[in-house]
C-alpha cells in the first residue's frame, strides 16, 4: 500500500459501512444525488445543437477516444486482426480520420492484439478480473490481471464485485481494486462499476468513490453485456463525482461510457456533456475513452457527411 | 493539464471547443409591417402607433396600435356583446372544444411561435421551444376539458361566468401569460379583452391567427396593444367585470386601489423575492442546478425567481465554488441560437433597473462575481451575476431585481433559515433543498409562499395552481383553482 | 332601594386575552352601558397580539382547532341565557351555538375539500393545501347583534388565522359577552380580540395596517371603497363578508393555497 496513486486520497484501510471518510486529504463528501434533476440536466446538455466545425470536431476527437471492443465468445484472432486494421486506419479511403484509442479484447486475445497493433500508436486494453460478472475468488482474478499485463496490455479494465458492493461489504470491494492495480503495476487501471447493478445514482456516485479512492486511473460504467448500460445521466453522475475529486484532491481520474453507445449524435452528446462538467482539460483520450463495437461506422459516415455534405449509405464503410 | 495523446502520424487533440453558431431559421415568422388591434374579431386600425423591436439587435420588427381610451372602449363593448350575445349561448362543451382546437394549433404552429417569442422578447430559443410553448398549449389543454365540468370543480355553488375579463400581462412568458389568462377565462364562459406587455405584443397578434384559424366568435377574445396608459384604461372601463393582472407589486396595488369599490373581481399576481435554501446533505450538483435555474432561467425574469440563495454555512463554500464554476459554462447570447443559455434583456429600461441594483449592491459592500463572458455588442445584456457577502437588508437582498442576479446569504439552523425565507414583504415562491423529508415537509409548513418547489425549481404546470401570499398578490392560476377567479357563484361568496 | 346593589360589569376591550380599557380611557354609552371606545393605538395593540398568537393557531392540529371551537359552542350554551338579553333572544343564541359547533366540524376537513394531490405533466409529486393568511380584521355587522359577529369571526378562526374584531357599533355587548365566553374557552389569548367603538373610527386603521393580511369590509359603513384603497398597501385580501350565511368558501376567503412540488426519483 505505498504506491503514489494512494497519497493524494484517503489512507482508507477500510471503508466501513457509512464511509467513514474523510480522512486528510480527503475525498469529497459521498452526499447524493438526485435522480431527477440529474436526469434533467443531462436531458438538457443532450439538446446542444453540435454544428459543421464543431461537429467536426467532435467526430474527430469521438474517434480518438473510441476503445474499440469486441467481447464475444466467438472472438476469434481473425476477427482481432481485422478489429486492430479497422482500430489504426478506421477509414482507409480518408488519411485525415484518426486511429481510435485502443482496442478492447479478452485476455486470450491479448497477444494477437499486441503483435497487430505494436508501433501504430493504438493501445491494447483487455477485461480481467472474471469479467463480466467478477465472481471469482480473488487470486484467480489477480492471476489473470498479471497474465495480460506479462502480456503487454496496456491497460486493465476490471470489474467491481457488485455482489459485495450491494451487500454492504465496500471494504471487500475497496480492497479488491487496491490488489488489482498492484497487480497491474504502471498498467492503466479501468474500473467497471456496472451501473446497471447497482440500481440508484447514489450508489454509483458512492462506487465511484471507492474506486477512486482506491487506485482507479479510470471509472466505466458497464460490461457492456447487460442491457441499461451506459447512459447520458449515470455518466453525468460519475463525472460529477470525478469533479469533486478533482476539486478536493487535485487528482485528474478519466471516465469511459461503454455500452449503447451506437450512434455519431450520441457520441456527440457524450463529449457536449464532458466538455461542459469538466471542461477541455479531459478532452483528451488520456482522460475519456468511449466504449464501443459499433459506433465506429456511425462516426465515419457523420464525418464524411460533414465533408462531402451528403448523406452517406453502410455500404461504403467496411465491416470489421 | 495531462499530456496529450501523441502519435507519429497526427497533430495532438486541440484544447479547445468552440460550439458553432446554431440559430433557429426565423424566417419561419413572417411580420407585418404593422399591427393594429383585434376587436371584434377584426383588425382595427390603430390611432397611434410605437415600435416594437428585438430586445438582442434592437432591430425595429413593427409597428403597433397603442391603444387609446376609445380604443379599449371599442373592445370592451366587443367582448360586452359577444358575452350577451352568443357566447353565453354556446354550450360548455362546444366552448371546449374551441379550446382544445387552440390548444392543437398552438402545438401545430409551435416552432413559429418559439421563434417570435425569442425576436421579440430576447428569451433564448430553448426556452420558448421547450417551456413557453409546451406549457401554453398545455394550459388551453387542460382548461378545456374544465369548460364542461365546472359543477364538478364546484359542488353545490352553481358556477356562472362572471361577464367581461380585462387581462394585462407581463413580457416574461409573453404567450405563455396569455394561455394562463385566456384559457381559464374563456373555458369559464367569460369574454375577454387583452393586453400584452408592452415590449411583448407580436406574439398575442400572431395568437389572433390562431382564433381565426381556430373559428372563435367575433368578440370573445379581443387584443389590445399599448403601454400602462392602455393596460390603465382597461382597469377604468365600465363594461369590465373582472381585472387580472400580472406584473409588478407597485402596479399591482395601484390596479386594487383603482378598482376599490367598482364591484369588479381583481386577481393580482405580483413580484417576489424567493429564497432558494440549500441544507448541508443536499444533492449538490443538482441543487447547484436547481440554483441556476432558479435565478438564470429567462435571464431571471421572472417573478417566482430563486433571487436570494440562503446557504448553509457549513457547505457555503462548495456551493460557492460549484456556482462560480457552473456560471462559467452558461452561454449568453443570441436568443435564436439553440445552445445559448441565457438571452437578452428584455428592455433598455429593465437593463437599467438591474444595473443600477447592482451598482447598488457593490456599494453597499457586497462582493460581486461575474464570470467572463463576452456580450454582443448591440442589444440589451445583462452577464449573470452573484454577490457574496450580502446582508439582509441591503437593497439587493430586499428589492425584486428581475435579472440574472443572485445575492447569496447565508443561515445556521432550519429555524432561521425559515425567518430569513420569510422576512420580505413577499411571497410567491421558495425553494428547499435537503434529503431528509421530514425536514422538507417542516420548512414546507412554515415558508409563507404559494408555490414551494423542494429539490427542484421553477416548475410549471397547468394543473399546478400558482400565484402568492402577501404582496405577491391574491388568487391562484393554475389547477381547479385557477377557474375559481373566473367565475361567480350562487353563494356569492368570492374564493 | 333595593335590599341588594348588583355589582355592574365594567365593559372592556379583548386584546391577548386579556380585558383592558381602552388605552385612550375614553367610552361611548351604547345600550345604556359605557362601553370602551377603542383608539388607534388599540388597533395597534390588537395586530401585535394577534400577530403574536398566530403561529401557534395555525400551528395546531386541525383536530385540534375543531375541538377548540366546538369548546367555544359549550361556553356560549353554558352563558346561553345571558346571551340572549344581548341580542334578539334565544333563538339567536341557539343559532350562534350551531353555527359555531358547524364550523368546528370543518377545521379538519378543509385541506380534503379545498386542497388537491395535482397531477403534473413530469416527475414530480405535488398537492395544494389551504393556509390560514394570518391576521384577519373584520368588522362585525350591528345586526344580528351575536349571530353577525360569530358569522364573521369563526370562518377566520376555522381556518387558522387570528382575528382582529369590530364589534357591533350599535350593540356591542354581545360582541363583549362572546369575548368573556373566548376567554374561558380554550382559544388561545390574542387568537380572537374584540374590539369596541366606532367603526368608521377604527376602519381605517385596521384598513392601512401593514401587519393585517386580510379585511372582512362586509359591515363597513359607506366607506368599504376607501377601506378597500387603503387595503391595497399591503395587497390585503378585501372580502365582503355577509351577515348571516355559513359556507366552506367564507372559510376559504381566509386562506392562502400552498403548492408543493417534490421530485419522484430512486
Amino acid at each position: 500500500m505505498s504506491r503514489s496513486y494512494t497519497h493524494l486520497v484517503a489512507q482508507a484501510p477500510a471503508l466501513p459501512r457509512g464511509f467513514e471518510l474523510p480522512l486528510e486529504p480527503r475525498l469529497p463528501r459521498i452526499g447524493s444525488v438526485d435522480a431527477v434533476a440529474l436526469e434533467e440536466r443531462a436531458g438538457s446538455l443532450a439538446k446542444r445543437s453540435i454544428k459543421r466545425e464543431a461537429k467536426v470536431f467532435a467526430l474527430d476527437l469521438a474517434i480518438r477516444m473510441m476503445d474499440l471492443t469486441t467481447l464475444e465468445g466467438q472472438d476469434t484472432p481473425g476477427k482481432v486482426a481485422a478489429l486492430a486494421s479497422k482500430a489504426i486506419r478506421p477509414d482507409p479511403s480518408d488519411a485525415n480520420v484518426p486511429s481510435v484509442a485502443a482496442i478492447c479484447v479478452y485476455p486470450n486475445l491479448v497477444p494477437v492484439a499486441v503483435q497487430r497493433v505494436e508501433g501504430m500508436g493504438v493501445k491494447v486494453a483487455s477485461v480481467a478480473t472474471a469479467f463480466p460478472s467478477g465472481q471469482s475468488p480473488l487470486e484467480a482474478k489477480l492471476d489473470e490481471v498479471r497474465w495480460v499485463v506479462e502480456h503487454g496490455a496496456d491497460e486493465v479494465d476490471m470489474v467491481i464485485d457488485r455482489g459485495a458492493f450491494l451487500s454492504g461489504r465496500y471494504a471487500k470491494v475497496y480492497d479488491e481494486i487496491v490488489r488489482v492495480k498492484e497487480a497491474c503495476g504502471d498498467t492503466h487501471l479501468k474500473v467497471i462499476l456496472e451501473v446497471a447493478e447497482l440500481g440508484t445514482y447514489d450508489n454509483v456516485r458512492r462506487a465511484s468513490l471507492l474506486a477512486i479512492a482506491a487506485g482507479a486511473d479510470f471509472i466505466k460504467t458497464s460490461t457492456g453485456k447487460l442491457p441499461g448500460a451506459a447512459t447520458l445521466p449515470v455518466t453525468l453522475c460519475m463525472l460529477e463525482a470525478i469533479r469533486d475529486v478533482h476539486e478536493e484532491t487535485g487528482r485528474m481520474v478519466g471516465m469511459k461510457p461503454a455500452g449503447g453507445i451506437r450512434q455519431a449524435k450520441q457520441a456527440v452528446q457524450y463529449l457536449v456533456q464532458l466538455h461542459e462538467t469538466l471542461g477541455v482539460d479531459w478532452l483528451t483520450p488520456d482522460l475519456y475513452r468511449l466504449g464501443a463495437s459499433s459506433l465506429l461506422n456511425d462516426v465515419l459516415m457523420q464525418l464524411r457527411k460533414e465533408k462531402t455534405g451528403a448523406y452517406q449509405s453502410p455500404d461504403y464503410f467496411t465491416l470489421d | 493539464m495531462t499530456e496529450l495523446e501523441h502519435r507519429q502520424d497526427r497533430a495532438p487533440v486541440p484544447k479547445d471547443w468552440t460550439y458553432a453558431p446554431a440559430p433557429e431559421a426565423r424566417d419561419i415568422v413572417r411580420l407585418e409591417e404593422q399591427y393594429g388591434h383585434f376587436v371584434g374579431g377584426e383588425w382595427l386600425e390603430p390611432t397611434e402607433t410605437y415600435t416594437t423591436i428585438s430586445p438582442a439587435s434592437e432591430e425595429p420588427l413593427a409597428q403597433v396600435g397603442q391603444a387609446t381610451e376609445a380604443e379599449v372602449a371599442r373592445a370592451v363593448q366587443a367582448a360586452r356583446e359577444a358575452f350577451g350575445n352568443g357566447w353565453s349561448d354556446v354550450s360548455p362543451a362546444e366552448r371546449a372544444k374551441y379550446l382544445f382546437r387552440i390548444a392543437r394549433i398552438l402545438q401545430e404552429r409551435s416552432r413559429e411561435f418559439a421563434v417570435l417569442e425569442s425576436l421579440n422578447g430576447g428569451k433564448p430559443i430553448k426556452e420558448s421551444r421547450d417551456v413557453d410553448l409546451p406549457l401554453a398549449a398545455a394550459h388551453f389543454f387542460y382548461y378545456a376539458g374544465w369548460a364542461d365540468k365546472l359543477e364538478y370543480a364546484f359542488p353545490n355553488r352553481r358556477p356562472r361566468p362572471i361577464g367581461v375579463a380585462g387581462q394585462i400581462i407581463p413580457w416574461n412568458f409573453p404567450l405563455l401569460m396569455l394561455a394562463w389568462k385566456i384559457a381559464p377565462a374563456l373555458a369559464a364562459g367569460n369574454t375577454v379583452v387583452l393586453k400584452p406587455a408592452e415590449t411583448t405584443p407580436l406574439s398575442a397578434l400572431l395568437f389572433c391567427d390562431v382564433l381565426r384559424q381556430a373559428e372563435l366568435p367575433a368578440g370573445v377574445v379581443n387584443i389590445v396593444t399599448g403601454d400602462g396608459r392602455t393596460g390603465a384604461a382597461i382597469v377604468k372601463a365600465e363594461g369590465i367585470d373582472k381585472v387580472a393582472f400580472t406584473g409588478s407589486t407597485e402596479v399591482g396595488k395601484a390596479i386594487q386601489r383603482e378598482v376599490a369599490g367598482t364591484g369588479k373581481k381583481l386577481t393580482l399576481e405580483l413580484g417576489g423575492k424567493a429564497a432558494n435554501i440549500i441544507f448541508d446533505d443536499a444533492a449538490l450538483d443538482q441543487a447547484v442546478e436547481g440554483i441556476v435555474n432558479g435565478i438564470y432561467f429567462n435571464q431571471g425574469h421572472v417573478c417566482c425567481a430563486g433571487s436570494r440563495l440562503l446557504v448553509q454555512e457549513s457547505i457555503y463554500e462548495p456551493v460557492v465554488e460549484k456556482l462560480k464554476r457552473r456560471l462559467g459554462t452558461l452561454r449568453v447570447g443570441d436568443p435564436l441560437d439553440k445552445n445559448s443559455d441565457v438571452g437578452a434583456i428584455n428592455s433598455k429600461q429593465q437593463l437599467e433597473k438591474i444595473q443600477e441594483l447592482v451598482a447598488a449592491g457593490e456599494e453597499e459592500g457586497a462582493e460581486i462575481y461575474q464570470p467572463p463572458c463576452r456580450l454582443p455588442e448591440k442589444g440589451y445584456w445583462f452577464v449573470p451575476t452573484v454577490f457574496t457577502n450580502v446582508a439582509q437588508s441591503y437593497r439587493i437582498a430586499q428589492e425584486e431585481i428581475f435579472g440574472p442576479v443572485l445575492s447569496i446569504l447565508t443561515f445556521r439552523t432550519p429555524e432561521e433559515a425559515v425567518e430569513k425565507a420569510n422576512n420580505t414583504p413577499y411571497g410567491l415562491s421558495a425553494g428547499v433543498w435537503t434529503e431528509k423529508g421530514s425536514r422538507i415537509l417542516w420548512m414546507a409548513e412554515r415558508l409563507r409562499a404559494g408555490v414551494i418547489w423542494a429539490n427542484t425549481y421553477n416548475r410549471f404546470d397547468p394543473t399546478s395552481p400558482f400565484g402568492g401570499y402577501k404582496e405577491s398578490g391574491f388568487g391562484r392560476e393554475g389547477g381547479r383553482h385557477g377557474l375559481a377567479a373566473y367565475l361567480q357563484f350562487e353563494d356569492g361568496v368570492h374564493a | 332601594m333595593p335590599d341588594r346593589l348588583p355589582v355592574k360589569k365594567t365593559y372592556k376591550l379583548f386584546i391577548g386575552g386579556a380585558f383592558p380599557r381602552s388605552e385612550s380611557g375614553r367610552t361611548y354609552e351604547a345600550e345604556g352601558q359605557n362601553v370602551a371606545r377603542a383608539s388607534r393605538k388599540d388597533v395597534r395593540d390588537a395586530v401585535r397580539a394577534a400577530r403574536a398568537a398566530f403561529p401557534k393557531w395555525a400551528g395546531m392540529t386541525a383536530y385540534n382547532r375543531g375541538q377548540v371551537l366546538y369548546r367555544l359552542a359549550e361556553m356560549i350554551e353554558a352563558r346561553a341565557a345571558e346571551f340572549a338579553e344581548y341580542c334578539s333572544g334565544r333563538d339567536e343564541v341557539e343559532r350562534t351555538i350551531d353555527r359555531v359547533v358547524w364550523y368546528a366540524g370543518w377545521t379538519d376537513k378543509l385541506a380534503q375539500v379545498l386542497g388537491s394531490s395535482n397531477p403534473v405533466a413530469g416527475p414530480y409529486f405535488n398537492f395544494t393545501v389551504p393556509e390560514p393568511t394570518g391576521v384577519v380584521a373584520t368588522l362585525a355587522p350591528d345586526e344580528p347583534a351575536l349571530l353577525g359577529i360569530v358569522t364573521r369571526i369563526v370562518p377566520a378562526l376555522t381556518g387558522g388565522n387570528a382575528v382582529v374584531a369590530v364589534a357591533s357599533e350599535a350593540h356591542p355587548l354581545a360582541g363583549i359577552e362572546l369575548a368573556e365566553a373566548l376567554a374561558t374557552s380554550d382559544v388561545p389569548g390574542g387568537v380572537a380580540n374584540i374590539l369596541t367603538g366606532y367603526r368608521g373610527e377604527l376602519a381605517p386603521w385596521l384598513a392601512a395596517h401593514m401587519d393585517v393580511n386580510a379585511i372582512d369590509v362586509g359591515a363597513a359603513n359607506g366607506d368599504a371603497p376607501d377601506l378597500e384603497r387603503a387595503a391595497a398597501a399591503n395587497v390585503k385580501r378585501v372580502v365582503h363578508g355577509h351577515a348571516d350565511t355559513q359556507s366552506p368558501w367564507e372559510v376559504a376567503a381566509f386562506l392562502e393555497l400552498k403548492t408543493v412540488w417534490h421530485p419522484v426519483g430512486q
